[in-house]
Protein backbone atom coordinates (compact mmCIF):
# COMPACT_ATOMS: atom_id res chain seq x y z
CA UNK A 1 0.00 0.00 0.00
CA UNK A 2 3.02 2.22 0.13
CA UNK A 3 4.32 4.61 -2.46
CA UNK A 4 8.00 4.98 -3.33
CA UNK A 5 9.27 8.50 -3.13
CA UNK A 6 12.73 9.60 -4.15
CA UNK A 7 14.50 12.47 -2.45
CA UNK A 8 17.41 14.49 -3.76
CA UNK A 9 19.96 16.57 -1.88
CA UNK A 10 20.35 20.01 -3.45
CA UNK A 11 22.65 22.84 -2.65
CA UNK A 12 20.96 26.21 -2.70
CA UNK A 13 22.42 27.58 -5.85
CA UNK A 14 20.98 28.74 -9.11
CA UNK A 15 20.26 26.09 -11.67
CA UNK A 16 20.38 23.02 -9.45
CA UNK A 17 16.64 22.39 -9.65
CA UNK A 18 16.79 22.83 -13.41
CA UNK A 19 19.54 20.21 -13.53
CA UNK A 20 17.18 17.72 -11.91
CA UNK A 21 14.27 18.46 -14.21
CA UNK A 22 16.57 18.30 -17.23
CA UNK A 23 17.86 14.86 -16.28
CA UNK A 24 14.33 13.57 -15.65
CA UNK A 25 13.02 15.10 -18.83
CA UNK A 26 15.75 13.51 -20.92
CA UNK A 27 15.02 10.16 -19.27
CA UNK A 28 11.33 10.63 -20.08
CA UNK A 29 10.35 10.33 -16.45
CA UNK A 30 7.21 12.23 -15.49
CA UNK A 31 6.88 13.97 -12.15
CA UNK A 32 3.60 13.13 -10.43
CA UNK A 33 4.06 15.15 -7.24
CA UNK A 34 6.79 17.12 -5.57
CA UNK A 35 7.72 19.01 -2.46
CA UNK A 36 10.81 21.01 -1.68
CA UNK A 37 12.02 21.45 1.88
CA UNK A 38 14.70 24.03 2.19
CA UNK A 39 17.07 25.68 4.62
CA UNK A 40 19.38 28.58 3.89
CA UNK A 41 22.11 26.21 2.68
CA UNK A 42 20.47 23.19 1.16
CA UNK A 43 17.19 21.76 0.04
CA UNK A 44 15.65 18.33 -0.13
CA UNK A 45 13.54 17.74 -3.18
CA UNK A 46 10.99 14.94 -2.75
CA UNK A 47 9.44 13.47 -5.85
CA UNK A 48 6.89 10.93 -6.83
CA UNK A 49 7.51 9.94 -10.41
CA UNK A 50 6.22 7.53 -12.99
CA UNK A 51 9.35 5.35 -12.78
CA UNK A 52 11.34 5.78 -9.57
CA UNK A 53 13.95 3.11 -10.42
CA UNK A 54 14.85 4.84 -13.65
CA UNK A 55 14.72 8.30 -12.04
CA UNK A 56 17.06 7.20 -9.27
CA UNK A 57 19.48 5.65 -11.70
CA UNK A 58 19.74 8.64 -14.05
CA UNK A 59 19.99 11.12 -11.20
CA UNK A 60 22.79 9.11 -9.59
CA UNK A 61 24.57 8.89 -12.92
CA UNK A 62 24.46 12.66 -12.99
CA UNK A 63 26.12 12.95 -9.60
CA UNK A 64 23.12 13.60 -7.38
CA UNK A 65 22.71 12.11 -3.94
CA UNK A 66 19.41 10.27 -4.09
CA UNK A 67 17.49 8.60 -1.30
CA UNK A 68 14.36 6.47 -1.35
CA UNK A 69 11.55 6.51 1.19
CA UNK A 70 8.19 4.78 1.51
CA UNK A 71 5.36 7.23 1.91
CA UNK A 72 1.59 6.83 2.01
CA UNK A 73 -0.86 8.46 -0.39
CA UNK A 74 -4.24 9.09 1.13
CA UNK A 75 -7.41 10.19 -0.60
CA UNK A 76 -8.93 13.11 1.24
CA UNK A 77 -12.50 14.26 0.84
CA UNK A 78 -12.53 17.64 -0.82
CA UNK A 79 -14.69 19.34 1.83
CA UNK A 80 -14.08 21.39 4.98
CA UNK A 81 -12.72 19.10 7.69
CA UNK A 82 -11.63 16.39 5.23
CA UNK A 83 -7.97 16.58 6.15
CA UNK A 84 -8.69 17.36 9.79
CA UNK A 85 -10.59 14.11 10.37
CA UNK A 86 -7.64 12.08 9.04
CA UNK A 87 -5.05 13.94 11.07
CA UNK A 88 -7.16 13.64 14.18
CA UNK A 89 -7.44 9.92 13.70
CA UNK A 90 -3.69 9.57 13.39
CA UNK A 91 -2.97 11.86 16.28
CA UNK A 92 -5.33 9.87 18.51
CA UNK A 93 -3.20 6.85 17.72
CA UNK A 94 0.08 8.62 18.49
CA UNK A 95 1.24 8.56 14.88
CA UNK A 96 3.49 11.45 14.07
CA UNK A 97 3.56 13.09 10.65
CA UNK A 98 7.15 13.80 9.66
CA UNK A 99 6.02 15.80 6.66
CA UNK A 100 3.24 15.92 4.13
CA UNK A 101 2.36 17.48 0.85
CA UNK A 102 -0.57 17.56 -1.53
CA UNK A 103 -1.05 15.85 -4.81
CA UNK A 104 -3.53 17.21 -7.33
CA UNK A 105 -5.66 14.74 -9.22
CA UNK A 106 -6.82 15.51 -12.68
CA UNK A 107 -10.37 14.49 -11.91
CA UNK A 108 -10.51 17.20 -9.27
CA UNK A 109 -12.96 15.23 -7.16
CA UNK A 110 -10.72 14.35 -4.25
CA UNK A 111 -7.43 15.65 -3.01
CA UNK A 112 -4.52 13.31 -2.38
CA UNK A 113 -2.13 13.87 0.50
CA UNK A 114 1.31 12.30 0.61
CA UNK A 115 2.35 11.48 4.16
CA UNK A 116 5.63 10.47 5.69
CA UNK A 117 4.86 8.91 9.09
CA UNK A 118 7.22 7.97 11.85
CA UNK A 119 5.47 4.54 12.02
CA UNK A 120 4.37 3.86 8.49
CA UNK A 121 3.01 0.33 8.93
CA UNK A 122 0.83 1.20 11.90
CA UNK A 123 -0.45 4.29 10.10
CA UNK A 124 -1.49 2.21 7.10
CA UNK A 125 -3.28 -0.23 9.39
CA UNK A 126 -5.24 2.48 11.17
CA UNK A 127 -6.23 4.19 7.94
CA UNK A 128 -7.44 0.92 6.48
CA UNK A 129 -9.41 0.02 9.60
CA UNK A 130 -11.17 3.35 9.28
CA UNK A 131 -11.99 2.83 5.63
CA UNK A 132 -9.85 5.68 4.44
CA UNK A 133 -8.73 5.03 0.92
CA UNK A 134 -5.03 4.60 0.40
CA UNK A 135 -3.85 4.88 -3.15
CA UNK A 136 -1.36 2.14 -4.04
CA UNK A 137 1.88 3.04 -5.80
CA UNK A 138 1.06 1.46 -9.14
CA UNK A 139 -2.16 3.38 -9.36
CA UNK A 140 -0.58 6.66 -8.33
CA UNK A 141 2.37 6.50 -10.74
CA UNK A 142 -0.07 5.99 -13.62
CA UNK A 143 -2.99 8.18 -12.66
CA UNK B 1 63.42 -6.29 5.18
CA UNK B 2 66.10 -3.63 5.30
CA UNK B 3 67.80 -2.37 2.14
CA UNK B 4 71.00 -1.03 3.69
CA UNK B 5 71.42 -2.99 6.92
CA UNK B 6 74.81 -1.52 7.77
CA UNK B 7 73.67 2.09 7.66
CA UNK B 8 70.03 1.76 8.65
CA UNK B 9 70.75 -0.27 11.78
CA UNK B 10 74.03 1.36 12.80
CA UNK B 11 74.24 1.86 16.59
CA UNK B 12 73.93 5.52 17.51
CA UNK B 13 77.52 5.56 18.79
CA UNK B 14 78.63 4.79 15.24
CA UNK B 15 76.00 6.91 13.53
CA UNK B 16 76.74 10.13 15.37
CA UNK B 17 80.48 10.31 14.58
CA UNK B 18 79.58 9.70 10.93
CA UNK B 19 77.05 12.54 11.07
CA UNK B 20 79.62 14.82 12.70
CA UNK B 21 82.33 14.18 10.14
CA UNK B 22 79.82 14.74 7.33
CA UNK B 23 78.56 17.92 8.97
CA UNK B 24 82.08 19.33 9.31
CA UNK B 25 82.84 18.48 5.72
CA UNK B 26 79.55 20.11 4.66
CA UNK B 27 80.24 23.35 6.49
CA UNK B 28 83.66 23.56 4.89
CA UNK B 29 82.27 22.88 1.44
CA UNK B 30 79.54 25.49 1.56
CA UNK B 31 81.91 28.02 3.11
CA UNK B 32 84.29 27.50 0.23
CA UNK B 33 81.78 27.23 -2.62
CA UNK B 34 78.56 29.06 -1.80
CA UNK B 35 78.90 32.84 -1.34
CA UNK B 36 75.49 32.95 0.36
CA UNK B 37 76.71 30.69 3.18
CA UNK B 38 80.14 32.33 3.39
CA UNK B 39 78.42 35.69 3.99
CA UNK B 40 76.05 34.20 6.53
CA UNK B 41 78.90 32.60 8.48
CA UNK B 42 80.81 35.88 8.44
CA UNK B 43 77.77 37.81 9.63
CA UNK B 44 77.38 35.68 12.73
CA UNK B 45 81.12 35.27 13.16
CA UNK B 46 81.43 31.52 12.85
CA UNK B 47 84.33 29.68 11.21
CA UNK B 48 83.95 26.11 9.86
CA UNK B 49 86.63 24.74 12.18
CA UNK B 50 84.55 25.84 15.19
CA UNK B 51 82.04 23.08 14.50
CA UNK B 52 83.39 20.39 16.82
CA UNK B 53 80.34 18.45 17.92
CA UNK B 54 76.80 17.78 16.71
CA UNK B 55 75.74 20.06 19.53
CA UNK B 56 77.37 22.97 17.69
CA UNK B 57 74.73 22.66 14.99
CA UNK B 58 72.57 25.11 16.87
CA UNK B 59 75.10 27.91 16.26
CA UNK B 60 74.77 27.57 12.50
CA UNK B 61 72.34 29.83 10.60
CA UNK B 62 68.99 28.67 9.31
CA UNK B 63 68.20 28.46 5.63
CA UNK B 64 64.70 29.47 4.65
CA UNK B 65 62.62 29.00 1.55
CA UNK B 66 63.00 32.72 0.87
CA UNK B 67 66.78 32.24 0.67
CA UNK B 68 66.25 29.79 -2.18
CA UNK B 69 63.98 32.27 -3.91
CA UNK B 70 66.45 35.11 -3.43
CA UNK B 71 69.14 32.98 -5.04
CA UNK B 72 66.93 31.82 -7.90
CA UNK B 73 67.76 29.89 -9.93
CA UNK B 74 71.26 28.51 -9.34
CA UNK B 75 72.76 30.77 -6.67
CA UNK B 76 73.02 28.05 -4.00
CA UNK B 77 74.81 25.48 -6.14
CA UNK B 78 77.99 24.25 -4.45
CA UNK B 79 79.46 22.57 -7.53
CA UNK B 80 80.26 23.81 -11.04
CA UNK B 81 77.19 23.87 -13.25
CA UNK B 82 78.56 21.11 -15.51
CA UNK B 83 78.49 18.66 -12.55
CA UNK B 84 74.75 19.15 -12.14
CA UNK B 85 72.95 16.33 -13.94
CA UNK B 86 69.38 17.12 -12.97
CA UNK B 87 67.32 20.10 -11.94
CA UNK B 88 64.01 19.94 -10.10
CA UNK B 89 61.82 22.74 -8.84
CA UNK B 90 59.03 22.97 -6.33
CA UNK B 91 55.54 23.72 -7.56
CA UNK B 92 55.81 27.38 -6.63
CA UNK B 93 52.21 27.37 -5.40
CA UNK B 94 53.03 29.87 -2.69
CA UNK B 95 55.41 32.08 -4.63
CA UNK B 96 58.37 31.78 -6.95
CA UNK B 97 59.53 28.23 -7.59
CA UNK B 98 62.49 26.97 -5.61
CA UNK B 99 65.12 25.22 -7.67
CA UNK B 100 67.23 22.25 -6.62
CA UNK B 101 70.21 20.73 -8.47
CA UNK B 102 71.58 17.19 -8.22
CA UNK B 103 74.95 15.74 -9.13
CA UNK B 104 75.25 12.24 -10.46
CA UNK B 105 76.05 11.00 -6.97
CA UNK B 106 73.07 12.92 -5.51
CA UNK B 107 70.74 11.18 -7.93
CA UNK B 108 72.24 7.80 -7.03
CA UNK B 109 71.98 8.46 -3.30
CA UNK B 110 68.38 9.53 -3.78
CA UNK B 111 67.57 6.31 -5.64
CA UNK B 112 69.10 4.20 -2.89
CA UNK B 113 67.22 6.14 -0.20
CA UNK B 114 63.97 5.59 -2.06
CA UNK B 115 64.88 1.90 -2.34
CA UNK B 116 65.29 1.91 1.45
CA UNK B 117 61.86 3.48 1.71
CA UNK B 118 60.31 0.83 -0.50
CA UNK B 119 61.86 -1.96 1.49
CA UNK B 120 60.67 -0.40 4.73
CA UNK B 121 57.18 -0.69 3.21
CA UNK B 122 57.76 -4.38 2.52
CA UNK B 123 58.22 -3.82 -1.21
CA UNK B 124 60.86 -5.79 -3.10
CA UNK B 125 61.83 -7.24 -6.47
CA UNK B 126 58.81 -8.83 -8.08
CA UNK B 127 56.50 -6.04 -6.94
CA UNK B 128 54.79 -3.88 -9.53
CA UNK B 129 54.65 -0.20 -8.53
CA UNK B 130 51.87 1.99 -9.93
CA UNK B 131 53.41 5.44 -9.67
CA UNK B 132 50.75 8.14 -9.81
CA UNK B 133 53.01 10.91 -8.54
CA UNK B 134 53.54 13.56 -11.17
CA UNK B 135 56.63 13.30 -13.35
CA UNK B 136 58.47 16.44 -14.26
CA UNK B 137 59.93 19.25 -12.22
CA UNK B 138 58.07 17.94 -9.19
CA UNK B 139 60.32 15.45 -7.40
CA UNK B 140 57.61 12.91 -6.52
CA UNK B 141 57.38 11.01 -9.79
CA UNK B 142 61.04 10.63 -10.66
CA UNK B 143 62.09 10.09 -7.04
CA UNK B 144 59.80 7.09 -6.72
CA UNK B 145 60.70 5.93 -10.22
CA UNK B 146 64.46 5.69 -9.69
CA UNK B 147 63.99 4.14 -6.26
CA UNK B 148 61.81 1.35 -7.62
CA UNK B 149 64.32 0.65 -10.39
CA UNK B 150 67.21 0.68 -7.91
CA UNK B 151 65.35 -1.93 -5.90
CA UNK B 152 64.61 -4.00 -8.98
CA UNK B 153 60.84 -3.70 -8.76
CA UNK B 154 58.70 -3.13 -11.85
CA UNK B 155 57.61 0.46 -12.23
CA UNK B 156 54.53 1.71 -14.09
CA UNK B 157 55.31 5.40 -14.69
CA UNK B 158 51.71 6.50 -15.17
CA UNK B 159 52.28 9.91 -13.51
CA UNK B 160 49.31 12.03 -12.38
CA UNK B 161 46.06 12.63 -14.24
CA UNK B 162 43.99 10.60 -16.66
CA UNK B 163 42.12 8.91 -13.87
CA UNK B 164 40.01 6.59 -16.03
CA UNK B 165 43.13 5.31 -17.72
CA UNK B 166 44.76 4.82 -14.32
CA UNK B 167 41.84 2.67 -13.25
CA UNK B 168 42.12 0.61 -16.43
CA UNK B 169 45.82 -0.03 -15.80
CA UNK B 170 45.23 -0.86 -12.15
CA UNK B 171 42.95 -3.60 -13.40
CA UNK B 172 45.08 -4.73 -16.33
CA UNK B 173 48.63 -4.55 -14.93
CA UNK B 174 47.81 -5.83 -11.46
CA UNK B 175 50.19 -3.59 -9.50
CA UNK B 176 50.96 -4.60 -5.92
CA UNK B 177 52.04 -1.13 -4.78
CA UNK B 178 50.33 2.23 -5.23
CA UNK B 179 52.27 5.50 -4.91
CA UNK B 180 50.19 8.69 -4.87
CA UNK B 181 48.96 11.46 -2.64
CA UNK B 182 46.53 10.10 -0.02
CA UNK B 183 43.68 12.17 -1.40
CA UNK B 184 44.29 10.89 -4.92
CA UNK B 185 44.10 7.30 -3.72
CA UNK B 186 40.52 7.97 -2.62
CA UNK B 187 39.82 9.66 -5.92
CA UNK B 188 41.06 6.52 -7.69
CA UNK B 189 38.88 4.43 -5.42
CA UNK B 190 35.80 6.42 -6.39
CA UNK B 191 36.70 6.25 -10.07
CA UNK B 192 37.24 2.49 -9.83
CA UNK B 193 33.87 2.06 -8.16
CA UNK B 194 32.25 4.00 -10.98
CA UNK B 195 33.92 1.70 -13.47
CA UNK B 196 32.58 -1.28 -11.55
CA UNK B 197 36.01 -2.33 -10.27
CA UNK B 198 36.41 -3.30 -6.66
CA UNK B 199 39.75 -2.34 -5.11
CA UNK B 200 39.59 -5.27 -2.74
CA UNK B 201 39.81 -7.61 -5.73
CA UNK B 202 42.98 -5.93 -7.04
CA UNK B 203 46.35 -7.34 -5.92
CA UNK B 204 47.51 -3.98 -4.49
CA UNK B 205 48.67 -4.57 -0.92
CA UNK B 206 50.67 -1.46 -0.04
CA UNK B 207 50.06 2.24 -0.59
CA UNK B 208 52.91 4.72 -0.19
CA UNK B 209 51.33 8.07 0.34
CA UNK B 210 52.87 11.49 0.76
CA UNK B 211 53.19 15.06 -0.54
CA UNK B 212 50.36 16.35 1.64
CA UNK B 213 49.52 16.18 5.33
CA UNK B 214 46.98 13.51 6.26
CA UNK B 215 45.59 12.19 9.49
CA UNK B 216 45.54 8.79 11.18
CA UNK B 217 41.76 8.70 10.62
CA UNK B 218 42.34 9.24 6.91
CA UNK B 219 44.78 6.32 6.96
CA UNK B 220 42.12 4.07 8.53
CA UNK B 221 39.61 5.22 5.96
CA UNK B 222 41.97 4.51 3.04
CA UNK B 223 42.99 1.14 4.45
CA UNK B 224 39.44 -0.05 4.90
CA UNK B 225 38.22 1.23 1.54
CA UNK B 226 41.17 0.22 -0.62
CA UNK B 227 42.10 -2.92 1.28
CA UNK B 228 45.80 -2.17 1.58
CA UNK B 229 48.39 -1.10 4.12
CA UNK B 230 48.73 2.67 3.88
CA UNK B 231 52.15 4.06 4.75
CA UNK B 232 53.39 7.60 5.07
CA UNK B 233 56.41 8.85 3.14
CA UNK B 234 58.07 12.19 3.67
CA UNK B 235 60.28 14.36 1.58
CA UNK B 236 60.61 17.82 0.17
CA UNK B 237 62.23 19.01 -3.00
CA UNK B 238 64.51 21.48 -1.22
CA UNK B 239 66.13 18.63 0.69
CA UNK B 240 65.91 15.93 -1.98
CA UNK B 241 62.37 14.75 -2.77
CA UNK B 242 60.47 11.71 -1.49
CA UNK B 243 62.54 9.33 0.62
CA UNK B 244 63.87 11.71 3.26
CA UNK B 245 61.87 9.68 5.77
CA UNK B 246 59.67 6.62 5.54
CA UNK B 247 57.26 4.83 7.80
CA UNK B 248 58.08 1.15 8.26
CA UNK B 249 55.37 -1.46 7.76
CA UNK B 250 56.67 -3.31 10.83
CA UNK B 251 55.60 -0.64 13.29
CA UNK B 252 53.45 1.72 11.18
CA UNK B 253 54.20 4.31 13.78
CA UNK B 254 56.36 7.21 12.70
CA UNK B 255 58.72 7.76 9.79
CA UNK B 256 62.40 6.88 9.98
CA UNK B 257 64.51 9.83 8.89
CA UNK B 258 67.52 8.47 7.01
CA UNK B 259 69.89 10.04 9.46
CA UNK B 260 73.16 9.16 7.77
CA UNK B 261 72.06 11.63 5.04
CA UNK B 262 69.85 14.10 6.86
CA UNK B 263 70.40 15.62 10.28
CA UNK B 264 67.08 16.50 11.93
CA UNK B 265 66.22 18.99 14.66
CA UNK B 266 62.97 20.28 16.09
CA UNK B 267 62.73 23.97 16.84
CA UNK B 268 60.18 26.33 18.27
CA UNK B 269 58.87 27.96 15.06
CA UNK B 270 58.61 31.33 16.76
CA UNK B 271 61.83 31.62 18.76
CA UNK B 272 63.98 29.32 16.60
CA UNK B 273 65.29 27.56 19.74
CA UNK B 274 66.01 23.84 19.59
CA UNK B 275 63.42 21.76 21.44
CA UNK B 276 64.19 18.59 23.42
CA UNK B 277 63.38 15.17 21.90
CA UNK B 278 59.69 14.34 21.92
CA UNK B 279 58.46 17.91 21.80
CA UNK B 280 56.37 19.13 18.91
CA UNK B 281 57.72 21.90 16.74
CA UNK B 282 59.10 22.69 13.32
CA UNK B 283 61.34 20.16 11.61
CA UNK B 284 64.71 21.51 10.50
CA UNK B 285 66.92 19.42 8.23
CA UNK B 286 70.58 19.61 7.29
CA UNK B 287 71.66 17.68 4.20
CA UNK B 288 74.79 15.74 5.15
CA UNK B 289 75.72 14.28 1.77
CA UNK B 290 74.13 16.47 -0.87
CA UNK B 291 76.75 17.72 -3.34
CA UNK B 292 74.99 20.00 -5.82
CA UNK B 293 72.87 22.00 -3.44
CA UNK B 294 73.52 21.22 0.21
CA UNK B 295 71.43 23.09 2.75
CA UNK B 296 72.22 23.92 6.32
CA UNK B 297 69.40 23.90 8.87
CA UNK B 298 66.64 24.18 6.33
CA UNK B 299 63.37 25.22 7.93
CA UNK B 300 60.83 22.81 6.50
CA UNK B 301 57.82 24.54 8.15
CA UNK B 302 56.47 21.05 8.82
CA UNK B 303 55.21 20.52 12.35
CA UNK B 304 56.17 17.20 13.93
CA UNK B 305 58.10 15.63 16.82
CA UNK B 306 61.08 13.25 16.93
CA UNK B 307 60.88 9.88 18.60
CA UNK B 308 64.22 8.25 19.59
CA UNK B 309 62.61 5.13 21.08
CA UNK B 310 64.11 2.07 19.31
CA UNK B 311 61.76 0.72 16.66
CA UNK B 312 60.74 -2.90 16.44
CA UNK B 313 61.77 -3.00 12.77
CA UNK B 314 65.42 -2.82 13.83
CA UNK B 315 66.25 0.51 12.24
CA UNK B 316 68.15 2.82 14.56
CA UNK B 317 67.21 5.97 12.70
CA UNK B 318 65.01 8.38 14.60
CA UNK B 319 61.31 8.47 13.77
CA UNK B 320 59.36 11.62 13.08
CA UNK B 321 55.65 11.70 13.81
CA UNK B 322 53.16 12.13 11.04
CA UNK B 323 53.32 15.78 9.95
CA UNK B 324 50.60 17.63 11.78
CA UNK B 325 50.55 20.57 9.43
CA UNK B 326 52.81 23.34 8.31
CA UNK B 327 53.79 26.20 10.52
CA UNK B 328 52.73 28.47 7.66
CA UNK B 329 49.50 26.48 7.07
CA UNK B 330 48.56 26.73 10.70
CA UNK B 331 45.32 28.63 10.79
CA UNK B 332 44.96 31.21 13.46
CA UNK B 333 41.24 31.66 13.90
CA UNK B 334 40.34 34.27 16.49
CA UNK B 335 43.63 33.56 18.16
CA UNK B 336 43.19 29.78 18.24
CA UNK B 337 45.76 27.66 16.42
CA UNK B 338 44.09 25.09 14.21
CA UNK B 339 45.63 22.69 11.74
CA UNK B 340 43.42 21.51 8.89
CA UNK B 341 44.38 17.92 9.77
CA UNK B 342 42.65 18.31 13.14
CA UNK B 343 39.40 19.24 11.44
CA UNK B 344 39.83 16.35 9.04
CA UNK B 345 40.21 13.96 11.97
CA UNK B 346 37.00 15.22 13.57
CA UNK B 347 35.08 14.88 10.31
CA UNK B 348 36.26 11.33 9.79
CA UNK B 349 35.22 10.43 13.32
CA UNK B 350 31.68 11.45 12.43
CA UNK B 351 30.24 8.34 10.93
CA UNK B 352 29.57 8.29 7.24
CA UNK B 353 31.35 11.48 6.33
CA UNK B 354 33.44 11.48 3.20
CA UNK B 355 36.91 12.86 3.71
CA UNK B 356 36.21 15.54 1.14
CA UNK B 357 36.04 18.87 2.82
CA UNK B 358 37.11 22.45 2.40
CA UNK B 359 37.80 25.18 4.91
CA UNK B 360 36.77 28.70 3.99
CA UNK B 361 38.24 31.46 6.10
CA UNK B 362 36.90 34.94 5.95
CA UNK B 363 36.54 38.01 8.10
CA UNK B 364 33.43 39.86 9.15
CA UNK B 365 34.34 43.14 10.74
CA UNK B 366 37.19 42.26 13.07
CA UNK B 367 36.10 38.65 13.48
CA UNK B 368 37.51 35.67 11.62
CA UNK B 369 34.93 33.25 10.33
CA UNK B 370 35.43 29.60 9.47
CA UNK B 371 33.13 27.68 7.22
CA UNK B 372 33.61 23.95 6.90
CA UNK B 373 32.14 22.50 3.73
CA UNK B 374 31.51 18.79 3.83
CA UNK B 375 30.20 16.57 1.08
CA UNK B 376 27.08 14.53 1.84
CA UNK B 377 27.01 11.04 0.48
CA UNK B 378 24.17 8.56 0.24
CA UNK B 379 24.82 6.88 3.56
CA UNK B 380 24.42 10.19 5.25
CA UNK B 381 21.55 11.61 3.31
CA UNK B 382 18.09 11.76 4.80
CA UNK B 383 14.87 13.02 3.28
CA UNK B 384 14.24 14.94 6.48
CA UNK B 385 15.73 18.36 6.97
CA UNK B 386 16.13 18.00 10.72
CA UNK B 387 18.37 14.92 10.37
CA UNK B 388 20.76 16.83 8.16
CA UNK B 389 20.63 19.83 10.42
CA UNK B 390 21.38 17.60 13.39
CA UNK B 391 24.43 16.32 11.53
CA UNK B 392 25.61 19.87 10.89
CA UNK B 393 25.10 20.63 14.54
CA UNK B 394 27.05 17.56 15.60
CA UNK B 395 30.07 18.48 13.47
CA UNK B 396 29.88 22.05 14.66
CA UNK B 397 29.69 20.87 18.25
CA UNK B 398 32.72 18.61 17.85
CA UNK B 399 34.80 21.40 16.33
CA UNK B 400 33.81 23.73 19.12
CA UNK B 401 34.45 21.16 21.82
CA UNK B 402 37.77 19.80 20.60
CA UNK B 403 39.31 22.81 18.87
CA UNK B 404 37.60 25.67 20.64
CA UNK B 405 36.57 27.31 17.39
CA UNK B 406 33.08 28.20 16.27
CA UNK B 407 32.60 27.08 12.71
CA UNK B 408 29.70 27.20 10.34
CA UNK B 409 29.18 23.77 8.85
CA UNK B 410 27.73 23.57 5.39
CA UNK B 411 26.71 20.33 3.73
CA UNK B 412 27.36 20.29 0.02
CA UNK B 413 26.65 17.91 -2.81
CA UNK B 414 29.03 15.03 -3.48
CA UNK B 415 31.75 15.82 -5.98
CA UNK B 416 31.05 19.53 -5.65
CA UNK B 417 34.38 20.22 -4.00
CA UNK B 418 37.19 20.31 -6.51
CA UNK B 419 39.22 17.14 -6.69
CA UNK B 420 42.87 17.65 -7.23
CA UNK B 421 45.04 15.08 -8.88
CA UNK B 422 48.00 16.39 -6.95
CA UNK B 423 47.84 18.09 -3.59
CA UNK B 424 44.35 18.64 -2.24
CA UNK B 425 43.31 22.27 -1.93
CA UNK B 426 41.65 22.26 1.44
CA UNK B 427 41.89 25.85 2.51
CA UNK B 428 40.48 28.95 0.95
CA UNK B 429 41.57 31.97 2.92
CA UNK B 430 39.59 35.01 1.91
CA UNK B 431 40.68 37.13 4.82
CA UNK B 432 42.17 40.45 3.84
CA UNK B 433 45.95 40.37 4.22
CA UNK B 434 47.26 42.58 6.98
Amino acid sequence: MKVEQISIFLENRAGRLTDVTRVLSQAKVNIRALSLADTSDFGILRLIVTDHERAKQVLKENGFTVGRTSVVAVEVDDRPGGLHSILELLSNNQINVEYMYAFVQQTGKDAVMIFRFDRTDQAVEILQENKIRIIPGDELYNL
Amino acid sequence: MIFDIENETAPREDLEPLQLSRLRNLVERVNANVPFYRRKFEEIGIRPEQVKSLNDLKYLPFTEKQDLRNNYPFGLFAVPKENVVRIHASSGTTGKATVVGYTHRDVRNWASLMARAFMAAGVNRGDVVHNAYGYGLFTGGLGVHYGAEELGATIVPISGGGTRRQVMLLRDFGPTVLCSTPSYSLFLFEAAQEAGISFSELPIRVGIFGAEPWSEEMRQDIQSKLGLIALDIYGLSEIMGPGVAMECAAAQKGLHIFEDHFLPEIIDPITGEQLPPGETGELVLTTLTKEAQPLIRYRTRDITALNYVPCRCGRTHVRMNRVKGRSDDMLIIRGVNVFPSQIEALLLETEGLTPHYQLILDRQGAMDTLEVRVEVDEKLFSDEVRHLQRLEGKIQGNIKEFLGVTAKVKLVEPRSLTRSEGKAKRIIDQRPKA
